[in-house]
């Protein structure tokens, strides 16, 4: 039997009183791929970066070579060899290559770029990496960079490998040459763990998967033993009952038809791949998703904050039932149509609500340029704000208390408070109850039920697969920028969505 | 004709000596991410405190060593200047607070203290008259020469010294582990964080190192320029123009070199072209800020990223943010 590299026993570690991981033991053997499978929130990056040393577990030991180690900073990691490789590069833009790559090294001796330059090429030679040393990392593609970053770890001697979801910002074919450099990797005796929501890719690259789900590792299984159904369902569990209302769909219309959407970021990334589907008047449509997978340039692309690369938002008037092309308009004539963008959680106090300003003054955003004269209009936003307070039941001293002295959950009744009371007939809610406690949460889900019973188009970007199989009409999935199903949230299994959201067309198979 | 021009240049260089020193305290301090606006305060208080150090040395010995009285003032006028930096450091990397007011602030405090001393310096040992140290002046002012043909060339030794910072700033910017360091803290404080890079310790270093050099631009001018002799305000706003420098020679401290001294000709040329009228003498005077403003203009509109300033300039770096 092969040696382990690295292994985990009992490793338990708490924020507060959220358990994180809990009792998680792993191991990984030299020359072998682990995939690191689960949801958003399951604890697979909280768990790579105690290996990494960015977090000291509370609980559980850690053995590197069969000797127990205690990693409590990332330069002990460096020191036993670990290299993490994260979703967001570390990198110099203006630097080359090869000074990245030596950035903070003490090594001894002379600084000397032109044999860095040397060691550079050898080790891209070596595992197969097709790398300019003197090229800029401003002018690279992302997987140069993320080449870079690895080149980066190597440099330093690491064994161990820890690949934070590597190919979400990869083409296929990018995908492809970095599963053929790994595999050399593999080859020479390194531990790679890859962290993924992708099935066929862990099905194409690893070795095991290890499946994670609410902070505790569900199984360990051998890939050739296993199949895509059976992982979907480890990650995603059974079902829990919420008992959220839900109430029948009364004469929907379409109210918003989304025909071929295309978006591509400024760094040339696809985001949205082709996506179509309708939001009806009187249903809640759910948008499910990996974290990223479009879902924030989508809404944006409909509330008119970024230009679509191709495709068209239609918007049917209910009062003037003619259709309306939202591409061609600003942000404030389609909000003046009645489509509502309520932003959550990164921008709560980012794009929502300005967080040194009291709440009259927060609901004054919406209505600053109402009134005759040029002076402002305070009596109604007061009158609006005294009465979100009350209806909503936001804890605050009083309405002219800075927004970012309340809690998340009044921060967002107040947000959400807001934005139905201009009475929208499109609302769109992105992730409205994360950081909520559970009393607040189905305030804003009840609010939301409200809101389609009254006709207005909800669309409810969520992550809890539970909550959206238990509060939408319908269940749009993501995944990769491409709508990977439309669902029925009142037939649909969890399963069903969770094998749609990790199902990504990337063209791989197992060579 | 000749020798007319030639005057012109050497003046130009004199001229362009102090702002040397201040664009290259500047650059370094910038490279680290940081915008100290207070450069031109800390160049009063490197003038007035290399007088203090010279003036009280003279005083406390009748036979002064021309070594000492060399090193006082020069030490004195690090320290000072220094001083000043570590408090810019302190506020802005410590506490966070905004640079650019950080910075005009210090300005605002450094030209104070400066003209206080210059002006009441005497006073506390009870003489009276302006000050004006005759035997340091001499030690600073005594000409270094050579020759081009049959044209003699010379300035202080402190003229050859900010040259020669100046390139040693290049060299350790481009050619060391410590540069590249130092960039990287300047372009990406978060990544060379991650790297291991101690980033409050290279923001206090370059600030402080970076004030200091500022400051013996302040010493050359009281020392040399002005033989020892201290008026107030006489320094003027010469710190603007090193700051203006920076960006017009790209961050570079090469560049700096010549830009100082282009720029020093432009402080000055007024007075080399005969027959004009006050009135546009001062507007002569404002060349040196017109050519940076269209400097900024075209290398914005080229965007070059290597022309860019330091990609994290005057913005905090909060650790927790990673």
């Amino acid at each position: 039997m092969q040696e382990n590299a690295i292994e985990l026993r009992n490793i338990t570690k708490r924020f507060g009183n959220v358990v994180a991981n809990n009792n998680i033991s792993l191991s990984v053997k030299k020359g072998e791929i682990l995939s690191l499978l689960g949801e958003n929130g399951s604890g697979k990056t909280t768990l790579m970066n105690m290996i990494s040393g960015i977090y000291f577990p509370d609980e559980g030991h850690i053995y590197i070579d069969g000797k127990e180690v205690v990693i409590s900073s990332p330069k002990d990691s460096f020191k036993y060899g670990i290299g993490m490789i994260h979703q967001h590069f570390k990198l110099v833009d203006l630097f080359t290559a090869t000074e990245n790559i030596v950035l903070g090294l003490k090594e001894k001796g002379r600084f000397d770029i032109k044999i860095a330059k040397g060691n550079v090429k050898e080790i891209s030679a070596k595992y197969g990496f097709a790398l300019d040393p003197n090229k800029k990392i401003y002018e690279m593609s992302v997987s140069e960079k993320q080449t870079v970053e690895i080149i980066k770890v190597l440099y330093r001697g690491a064994e161990i490998l820890i690949l934070d979801e590597p190919t979400a910002v990869l083409t296929p074919q990018e995908t492809k040459k970095l599963f053929k450099v790994l595999k050399r990797m593999r080859e020479d005796g390194k531990a790679i763990i890859i962290i993924t929501h992708k099935l066929h890719e862990v099905m194409a690259i690893s070795d095991r998967v290890a499946v994670l789900r609410k902070g505790e590792c569900i199984g360990v299984v051998n890939t050739a033993e296993t199949n895509e159904a059976e992982l979907t369902e480890m990650m995603v569990g059974k079902k829990i009952e919420l008992n959220i209302q839900r109430s029948e769909v009364v004469n929907p219309v379409d109210r918003l038809v989304v025909e071929n959407v295309n978006y591509y970021d400024k760094e040339g990334i696809k985001i949205l791949d082709d996506i179509s589907f309708t939001a009806r008047s009187g249903e809640i449509l759910g948008i499910a998703g990996i974290a990223g997978s479009g879902q924030r340039e989508l809404l944006e692309s409909i509330a008119g904050l970024i230009s679509v690369s191709s495709g068209s938002i239609k918007y049917n008037d209910p009062v003037t039932n003619e259709t309306e092309d939202l591409c061609s308009k600003n942000p404030v004539q389609i909000r003046d149509l009645g489509v509502r963008l309520s932003f959550v959680p990164e921008d709560r106090l980012g794009m929502g609500l300005v967080a040194n300003m009291d709440i009259v003054d927060n609901m004054m955003l919406r209505s600053y340029n109402q009134g005759k004269t040029a002076f402002v209009e305070r009596k109604e936003p007061r009158d609006l704000a005294e009465r979100i307070i009350k209806q909503l039941e936001v804890v605050t001293p009083s309405a002219t208390t800075p927004v970012r002295q309340l809690s998340g959950g009044n921060v967002q009744k107040v947000l959400v408070g807001r934005e139905i009371a201009s009475s929208p007939t499109v609302l769109m809610a992105a992730y409205p109850v994360r950081g909520l406690d559970i009393n607040s949460s189905y305030l804003i889900y009840n609010l939301l039920t409200k809101q389609k019973d009254s006709g207005v188009a909800v669309v409810f970007v969520g992550e809890d697969l539970d909550v959206l199989l238990e509060l939408c009409d319908r269940i749009m999935v993501i995944a990769g920028g491409r709508v990977s199903g439309i669902v029925d949230a009142r037939t649909a299994t969890k399963e069903e969505v969770g094998f749609l959201m990790t199902k990504t067309d990337g063209g791989l198979t197992n060579e | 004709m000749l020798d007319k021009i030639i005057a012109f240049i050497c003046a130009a260089i004199v001229q362009g000596i102090p702002l040397l020193y201040g664009a290259t305290g500047e650059i370094i301090t910038e490279k680290s991410g940081n915008l100290n606006l207070g450069i031109p305060g800390i160049m009063y208080v490197g003038g007035i405190s290399g007088i203090i150090g010279g003036y009280l040395y003279e005083k406390s010995t009748a036979d002064p060593s021309a070594v000492l009285c060399i090193l006082i003032p020069l030490l004195a006028c690090i320290i000072g200047s220094a001083l000043m930096a570590l408090i810019y450091s302190f506020l802005t990397i410590t506490l966070h607070a905004n640079q650019n007011v950080t910075g005009l602030a210090l300005t605002t405090f450094g030209i104070g203290i400066g003209n206080f001393f210059g002006g009441s310096l005497l006073s506390f040992f009870g003489e009276s008259g302006s000050i004006s140290l005759l035997t340091t002046g001499k030690y600073y002012t005594t000409p270094f020469g050579f020759s081009i043909g049959d044209i003699e060339i010379s300035f202080g030794f402190m003229a050859y010294l900010a040259v020669f910072i100046a390139l040693a700033t290049s060299f350790v910017l481009n050619r060391t582990r410590v540069g590249l360091h130092l960039r990287a803290v300047g372009e990406n404080p978060a990544t060379a964080d991650a790297a291991g890079i101690n980033v409050t310790l290279y923001k206090y270093l370059a600030t402080c190192i970076g004030g200091a050099i500022a400051g013996m631009g302040g010493l050359y001018f009281v020392m040399d320029y002005t033989s020892g002799a201290w008026t107030n305000n006489g320094f003027g706003d010469r710190g603007w123009l090193a700051v203006a420098i920076v960006i017009f020679a790209l961050w570079k401290p090469k560049s700096a070199i010549w830009s100082s001294f282009i720029f020093g000709g432009l402080y000055i040329v007024c007075v080399y072209i005969p027959g004009l009228s006050s009135a546009t003498k001062e507007l002569i005077k404002m060349l040196p800020y017109v050519v940076t403003i269209f400097v900024l203009v075209f290398t914005s509109a080229r965007k070059k990223r290597e022309h860019q300033p330091p990609a994290s300039l005057g913005l905090p770096y909060f650790r927790e943010e990673r």
